[in-house]
């Protein structure tokens, strides 16, 4: 049987290895074990679609920009500084020196990171000629979904050491956008090595980055191993040896933490939580999520496009219930539709009060003093921002039946739900979602502005609010970030002001981390990033 | 025999095409695709969706599709998946090694201990050892595998510290994979201690797995024995003065395994199954698992390579127990 593409190992030092029986000893290296919780599509970040993916690919790869660890605070990555013209409009990078590139055995780099590399990054995404855009996917998810076909006017190279990137639109959030995993940095000395070999295909499965750890070897479904890169420029990582055990059931993830098989988990299942919490050897690290779940009333349909009927159901749902019911532990009460840990949070923003009598009064002042009947969707599949939908619709349910709505619970395969609620066909219906790059408008813009109320767009209240978009749009093209969080202040005064959702929580990320991790710190985006981390 | 052999071969082509429509249209038929999977809680606008589509050909008229599949699947290319972007062939060769050595551990498991089982059972009818047996057996199937799997894992795991959680071996040995199966990859090594790890991480798996093929074991043994043992000629031995064990083993035992076998030979396709549970909970890297995301993600290609592979090896082994009615019963082998 020839030997799997798979198992095919991506580095020098599994030729020095492939004989040996083991790692080194624990006593020599320092072997951190996170028990993932699946395999990643491939090593090719700006085609992934998921967390999974990502997090076994942030190991490997280096941005222009990167996210502060265990902020949403954009800091330099492979480009040390940066200028941004005054209109917004032109970004200038100054690219780090004396980068080195990982090596595997097909391939050792002849120079260090440069230029040519983030053209490379740029290009392969966006210009459908490039002899790699279609090479493992031509679906590049997130580099569209952020919006940068429209965005960029051009990305030029001034020097070996130099970028500039022209923009069509001055645009707040771009530093966060390319410091998200699509944006991770390849080898164009590699790539062209690769086509030139007729296996374009190598450059996504046989990775070669820039980042803290190089990749030992990857079997699906079982393990990933890393080594730590000692020629990274930030500085070799405190641990050797980074392996990924696969596990994808959470109670088995669960009692390999136990048994000091694995060193960090995610996603534990609720029903364990009280006895993680109670084991001496392991710490809960808690953080509210970037997340939101959300019921959203279709606005553009009949009673709800009164406001007066939205905010008479917002008062009518009894939100403590759900979380005490649903959430647990693990969620808190939601009044504004983005985050209290994201800049821009208005405090000063008052949750409707939950108040069934004045509810019902104002359902009666709208023209309602019997009720009506109404459709609520849940969604049929768990996510991160809503651990039940169904149950959170069956409280819902018997809540607003006591203000007389007769609410009639649907749900459709998961796909088909997203899509169909996307397109408006519901009256009433749960989403959620979890934040992409830590920016106010990944939330506000993306959930709630005019542009995305068209049908298909993410704007599941089909609401369109002159005043909010305008408040959110002008957001986007200042650059003054204090500037901006006025804005988006006033913004979530207006969203609560006209009620297009009943905000439901902010699930809270746990991870059980055993006691001899150092300096594990929890990402906003539900990351898990290793360097920089230690082990006692 | 061989003409016996082609007939059967020949069966499984027809067979094999039936599998082919089943996958490719059954699947089809569940709601939701594969970009809109993809595309998750941000959507996808619709213009970007339509030149997904036609970029996978998924605008094609679904009979179409169907032909450019066959076509290429008469080339031995089983597309690539949706997901990953491998090769469906390429990833089925690195995860099956898996599966069988926990199919064959699981069946090895099964026979070990079912075969001697059913046998006490049939020689002890209706005392308490065959009650215990039949009891047991009927627990074994009736076990939910999950929750089996879950409980052994919190006793011999977590509370005795017997056996590893999860996994094929501890992440500390790093084998390089030569035949994919890891005890064979190990000794090739020539790494005892990996072998060893290897070794005790299969144990609760093929426990689990093996549990229900167990209990139907012992019980059709019992059931053929206890048929067997009626007969004249067992009289008749006994009558000879034929030491019972001489009874048992030689005469009873190999006229009452044939419907075993048979069973056998059915539960492989039971096991397949099975382990779509057992490498969930036990993180075995087989296609169980490969299959049951490749569901969810709606990935066709995944599918339809994977639902035909297996079916074709699933076949392959019936066609094995055939033959192998022969070599156990000479009154039927084929062809006479």
């Amino acid at each position: 049987m020839t030997r799997p593409a798979r198992f095919r190992s991506a580095s020098l030092a599994v030729l020095a290895l492939a004989g040996a029986a083991a790692l080194a000893s624990p006593a020599a290296a320092k072997t951190l074990v996170y028990c993932s919780e699946g395999s990643p599509e491939n090593f090719y970040p700006a085609v992934n679609t998921t967390g999974t993916s990502f997090d076994a690919n942030s190991q490997i790869y280096g941005r222009l920009v990167d996210f502060e660890r265990g902020t949403t605070n954009v800091v330099p990555g492979l480009a040390e500084r940066w200028e941004i013209s005054d209109d917004g409009k032109t970004y200038l990078f100054h690219l780090r020196r004396g980068v080195k590139w990982h090596s595997n055995r097909a391939f050792k780099p002849s120079r260090d990171f440069n230029a040519d590399d983030v053209l490379f990054a740029v290009e392969r995404q966006w210009k459908e000629e490039h002899p790699f855009f279609k090479v493992t996917s031509s679906n590049h998810t997130y580099f569209n979904d952020m919006g940068m076909p429209k965005l960029l006017k051009s990305v030029e190279k001034v020097d070996d050491h130099t970028i500039r990137m022209t923009l069509n639109s001055a645009e707040a959030p771009f530093l966060s956008d390319f410091a998200m995993e699509y944006a991770g940095i390849q080898s164009k000395e590699y790539a062209d090595a690769m086509l030139k070999a007729g296996t374009p295909e190598k450059l996504d499965q046989e990775p070669i980055g820039t980042g803290p750890f190089y990749l030992v070897q990857y079997q699906k479904d079982a393990v990933i191993r890393y080594k730590a890169f000692p020629e990274f420029w930030g500085g070799k990582a405190k641990i050797d040896d980074l392996v990924f055990s696969i596990t994808p059931d959470a109670s088995v993830r669960w009692a390999k933490l136990q048994k000091g098989e694995c060193h960090v988990m995610p996603y534990p299942n609720p029903a364990d939580l009280d006895a993680i919490r109670k084991d001496a050897n392991v710490t809960v690290l808690e953080q509210p999520g970037l997340n939101i779940g959300y019921l959203a009333y279709n606005t553009q349909k009949k009673p709800f496009d009164d406001v007066r009927v939205r905010k008479a159901l917002n008062m009518a749902i009894d939100k403590k219930a759900i979380l005490d019911a649903v959430y647990l532990t693990t969620g808190i009460a939601a009044t504004n539709p983005i985050p209290p840990s994201m800049w821009s949070y208005n405090k000063e923003v008052k949750d409707d009060p939950f108040d069934p009598a004045a509810a019902k009064k104002m359902l009666a002042e709208a023209g309602f003093p019997n009720g009506f009947e109404t459709d609520l969707w849940a969604m049929p599949v768990q996510r991160p921002y809503n651990p039940n939908a169904r149950r959170i619709a069956e409280l819902m349910q018997a809540d607003l039946a006591k203000i007389g709505v007769k609410a009639e619970i649907k749900s459709f395969e998961w796909g088909e739900y997203r899509k169909r609620l996307q397109n408006g066909e519901h009256q009433t219906g749960m989403l959620g979602w979890t934040g992409d790059n830590g920016d106010p408008d990944n939330f506000l813009n993306t959930l709630l502005g005019c542009s995305a109320a068209q049908p298909g767009g993410g704007n599941t209240a089909k609401w369109c609010n002159k005043e909010f978009d305008d408040l959110v749009v002008k957001a986007k093209a200042v650059s003054d970030q204090g500037e901006r969080a006025k804005l988006y202040g006033q913004a979530q005064v207006v969203f609560k002001r006209e009620a297009p959702w009943f905000t439901i929580a902010h699930a809270v990320q746990l991870k059980p981390v055993r006691k001899e991790v150092v300096d594990f710190k929890l990402s906003p985006f539900g990351r898990h990033t290793f360097y920089g981390v230690d082990l006692k | 025999m061989l003409r016996f052999a082609l007939t059967r071969l020949t069966l499984i082509v027809p067979t094999l095409v039936g599998i082919t429509v089943l996958a490719f249209f059954l699947i089809r038929l569940v709601p939701g695709d594969p970009i809109e999977t993809m595309a998750g809680e941000r959507g996808i606008d619709p213009a970007r969706h339509e030149a997904l589509r036609k970029a996978y050909g998924f605008d094609r008229p679904l009979y179409v599709q169907y032909g450019v599949y066959l076509e290429r699947l008469l080339h031995g290319d089983l597309g690539r998946s949706i997901s990953t972007s491998e090769p469906v062939g390429s990833e089925f060769l690195t995860l099956f090694p898996a599966t069988v050595e926990l199919g064959v551990a699981a069946i090895l498991f099964a026979l070990l201990l079912g075969l001697p089982a059913g046998i006490v059972a049939a020689i002890r009818r209706n005392t308490i050892l065959d009650q215990g047996v039949m009891g047991i057996s009927l627990t074994g199937y009736s076990m939910p595998i999950f929750w089996w799997g879950l409980l052994l894992i919190l006793l011999f795991s977590v509370q005795l510290g017997w056996t590893p959680v999860s996994g094929r071996i501890s992440v500390q040995f790093f084998v390089e994979p030569v035949t994919g199966f890891l005890l064979v990859d190990t000794l090739l090594a020539g790494d005892r201690d990996a072998f060893r790890s290897a070794l005790s991480h299969l144990v609760l798996p093929a426990v689990v797995l093996g549990t229900v093929p167990l209990a139907v074991i012992a019980r059709m043994t019992r059931s053929a024995m206890l048929e067997v043992m009626g007969e004249d000629y067992i009289r008749t031995a006994r009558a000879k003065g034929l030491p019972p064990l001489r009874v048992v083993g030689l005469h009873a035992l190999r006229n009452a395994l044939i419907p075993v076998v048979t069973v056998i030979g059915l539960q492989v396709g039971i096991l397949f199954t099975g382990a779509i549970l057992t490498e969930t909970i036990f993180s075995w890297p087989g296609i169980g698992k490969w299959l049951i995301e490749a569901i969810g993600r709606r990935d066709y290609p995944v599918l339809q390579g994977g639902i035909l592979l297996i079916g074709a090896v699933v076949m392959a082994v019936n066609l094995g127990v055939d033959l192998a009615y022969g070599l156990i019963n000479p009154r039927i082998r084929h062809g006479r």
